[in-house]
C-alpha cells in the first residue's frame, strides 16, 4: 500500500535541495520582519507573563511558519498539475493513493522543518534561545503534519492556481494572524476564545509555546493536533482520485 | 494486448468519445488518427488511467482498469503530448524517480538508466538539467523514462508534434527499434507520414467515433492508387484511379494544373469524413 512513497518524497527533496540557496532568504524575510516590527520595536518594552514579548513572540513564528511552509506544498502540486503536468506522472504509476499522500506530506513537513530552524537561527540571532526539546519538535512535527495533509487535499480539489491563493488567503493567512502567534488569547473576550480555540494553530502556538518555555504540556493541544491531522490525512487520501479530469 | 469496448466520454453536453472499441494485438504498433478535437488524447488518457471514462471497459494484457488499476499501470509506458520532465532535475534524476515509482530496484535503475542513454544516445547529457535540454533531447528523454521499467504497452501521444522534420525521422527510428524489440504501441498522431511508416494498423478517429480500421495499405486501396489533384472553379478537387495510365488519361482530358501523386492516408480520411486531418 505504501510503495512508492520513497520516489515522491525523493523527488521534492531533490528540488528542494536545488531550490534552497534561494529559499533560505525567502523563508527569512517575513520572520525578520515580524521579529523587527513587533519583537522588537513595537514589543521593546511589552511584557506577557514573565517573558518579554520577543520570547512571547518567536514560538508563535516558529508555528506559524509551520503551517505556512506545510501549506505551501499546495502550490507545488498545483504548479506540478496545472503547469507542467507532473502529476501525471504519479497518476499513471502504479503506486496508491496514500503513497503519494505520505510523499507530499513528508516533503511538507521537510519544508516546515527547515523554515522553522531558520526562524530559531534569526531568534538568537535577537538573543531568544528558548528551551528546545522533544515536546517543542513533537508539537512542531504534528503541526506540519496537520497544515501538509489540508495542503495536499485542498491541492486536488482546487481548479487553478488562483483557487490555491484564494483558499490560502481565505484560510491560511486569518490563522497565522489569529492562532496565538502574535498575542495571548486571553486579552480576548470569552466568545473570541472559543472561536480561535477552534483552529489547529491556536493549540500548536500553545503546546510549541509551553515546551519552550518550559511549562507543562496541555494534553488537549496534542489531541486536537493529532485528531486534526488523522482527518486531514484521510481528506488527502480520499481527495487525490478528485484530480482526474 | 489492448482491449478497449465501448468507450465513453463527455464532457459537459459534448461527447468526446461514442462507443469507442478496439483491439491492438500483441507486438503490433497502432496509430490512431484524427484531427485535433476527434477524442485522440482523451481515449489515451483513460487508457493510462489519467481521465475517467463514463462507460465501457479497458484491458491491458488481460487486466481491467477498473478491478487492477496498479497491475495495469505497470503494464505501460506514455510519451504525453506536452513534456512533463522534471526540468529542476537532472536527466539521471528523472529517470531514476521513474524507476522508484515504478518499484525498481536502485542497482537496476542504474543498469537500465546507463542502458537507455545509450539507446537514446545521449549518454553524456546524464547529469544535464531537463530545463538545459532541446526540444528534440526533451522527446527522447520522455521515451527514454517511458521505457524505464521495460513495459510492454507503450503509449505515445503525439511523440513528434512540434519537432522538426530531420528530428521527428530520428525519432521514428527509434519507435521501430522499440517495435523490434517486442513492445505494443498504441500511437496518436495528426501526422498523415508518420502514420503510413510506422503503424501496423491504422484507426481514423473523428468526432470521438472510429469510422475505419484497417492497415495503410487497405485504407488506401479502398479509394484506389493514384490521385489527379486539380483545380475546379477555384477549388482544389481530388480524384482517385486504380492505375497511373487511367490517372494520366484523366489529367490529358483536363486543362494544365495538375498533380499526379500516390494516394495516402489523408485521403482516405476525407473521403471517409469529407473533413482533412490538420
Amino acid at each position: 500500500m505504501t510503495r512508492g512513497w520513497t520516489a515522491v518524497y525523493l523527488r521534492e527533496l531533490l528540488i528542494l535541495k536545488r531550490r534552497l540557496p534561494k529559499l533560505l532568504p525567502t523563508w527569512s524575510v517575513s520572520p525578520l520582519l515580524y521579529l523587527i516590527a513587533f519583537g522588537y520595536a513595537v514589543g521593546r518594552h511589552v511584557d506577557v507573563g514573565s517573558h518579554s514579548y520577543l520570547e512571547f513572540l518567536l514560538p508563535g513564528l516558529v508555528a506559524m511558519a509551520s503551517m505556512t511552509q506545510a501549506y505551501a506544498v499546495a502550490s507545488e502540486i498545483n504548479i506540478a498539475r496545472f503547469y507542467w503536468h507532473i502529476f501525471d506522472e504519479f497518476q499513471a504509476a502504479p503506486i496508491s493513493n496514500l503513497a503519494y499522500v505520505m510523499g507530499e506530506v513528508l516533503a511538507g513537513m521537510t519544508r516546515a522543518f527547515l523554515a522553522s530552524l531558520v526562524i530559531l537561527l534569526l531568534g538568537a540571532c535577537f538573543g531568544v534561545v528558548l528551551f528546545y526539546g522533544p515536546m517543542f519538535w513533537i508539537a512542531l512535527l504534528l503541526n506540519s503534519f496537520v497544515f501538509a495533509s489540508l495542503a495536499v487535499g485542498c491541492a486536488m480539489h482546487v481548479k487553478s492556481h488562483a483557487d490555491q491563493t484564494l483558499l490560502t488567503n481565505f484560510i491560511i493567512t486569518p490563522m497565522a494572524f489569529l492562532g496565538g502567534t502574535f498575542f495571548p488569547l486571553s486579552h480576548l473576550p470569552g466568545w473570541g476564545q472559543t472561536l480561535l480555540e477552534l483552529l489547529p494553530l491556536t493549540h500548536a502556538s500553545h503546546a510549541v509555546r509551553a515546551a519552550a518555555f518550559q511549562e507543562p504540556a496541555q494534553v488537549i493541544d496534542f489531541l486536537v493536533l493529532i485528531g486534526a491531522g488523522g482527518l486531514c490525512f484521510l481528506f488527502a487520501i480520499l481527495s487525490v482520485n478528485r484530480a482526474k479530469v | 494486448m489492448i482491449e478497449v469496448t465501448g468507450l465513453t466520454r463527455k464532457f459537459g453536453a459534448k461527447a468526446a468519445l461514442s462507443g469507442v472499441s478496439f483491439t491492438v494485438g500483441a507486438g503490433e504498433i497502432f496509430a490512431y488518427l484524427g484531427p485535433n478535437g476527434a477524442g485522440k488524447t482523451t481515449t489515451i488518457r483513460i487508457l493510462t488511467s489519467l481521465t475517467r471514462r463514463d462507460g465501457g471497459t479497458v484491458r491491458l494484457n488481460s487486466f481491467d482498469i477498473e478491478t487492477h488499476p496498479l497491475e495495469c499501470k505497470s503494464q505501460f509506458g506514455i510519451v504525453p503530448q506536452h513534456t512533463n520532465l522534471d526540468s529542476d532535475l537532472s536527466v539521471e534524476e528523472n529517470l531514476l524517480i521513474h524507476g522508484l515509482l515504478h518499484h525498481m530496484e536502485r542497482q537496476e535503475i542504474t543498469q537500465r538508466t546507463g542502458e537507455l542513454l545509450d539507446y537514446m544516445e545521449m549518454s553524456d547529457r546524464r547529469q544535464s538539467l531537463v530545463k538545459n535540454l532541446s526540444g528534440g533531447l526533451k522527446r527522447r528523454l520522455l521515451i527514454a523514462r517511458a521505457l524505464m521499467h521495460t513495459p510492454r504497452i507503450l503509449f505515445m501521444d503525439e511523440p513528434t508534434v512540434g519537432l522538426d522534420p530531420a528530428i521527428r525521422r530520428s525519432l521514428w527510428g527509434f519507435i521501430k527499434r522499440i517495435k523490434n524489440d517486442g513492445a505494443t504501441i498504441f500511437l496518436t498522431t495528426h501526422y498523415i507520414e508518420e502514420a503510413e511508416f510506422l503503424a501496423d494498423r491504422v484507426a481514423f478517429l473523428d468526432a470521438g467515433k472510429i469510422v475505419a480500421e484497417d492497415t495503410s495499405a487497405n485504407l488506401m486501396a479502398a479509394i484506389g492508387q493514384w490521385a489527379v489533384d486539380y483545380l475546379d472553379d477555384n477549388r482544389l478537387q481530388t480524384a482517385f484511379f486504380n492505375s497511373r495510365e487511367k490517372a494520366g488519361d484523366y489529367v490529358l482530358n483536363r486543362a494544365n494544373g495538375c498533380t499526379v501523386r500516390r494516394v495516402n492516408l489523408e485521403d482516405a480520411f476525407i473521403s471517409m469524413t469529407g473533413r482533412k486531418i490538420s
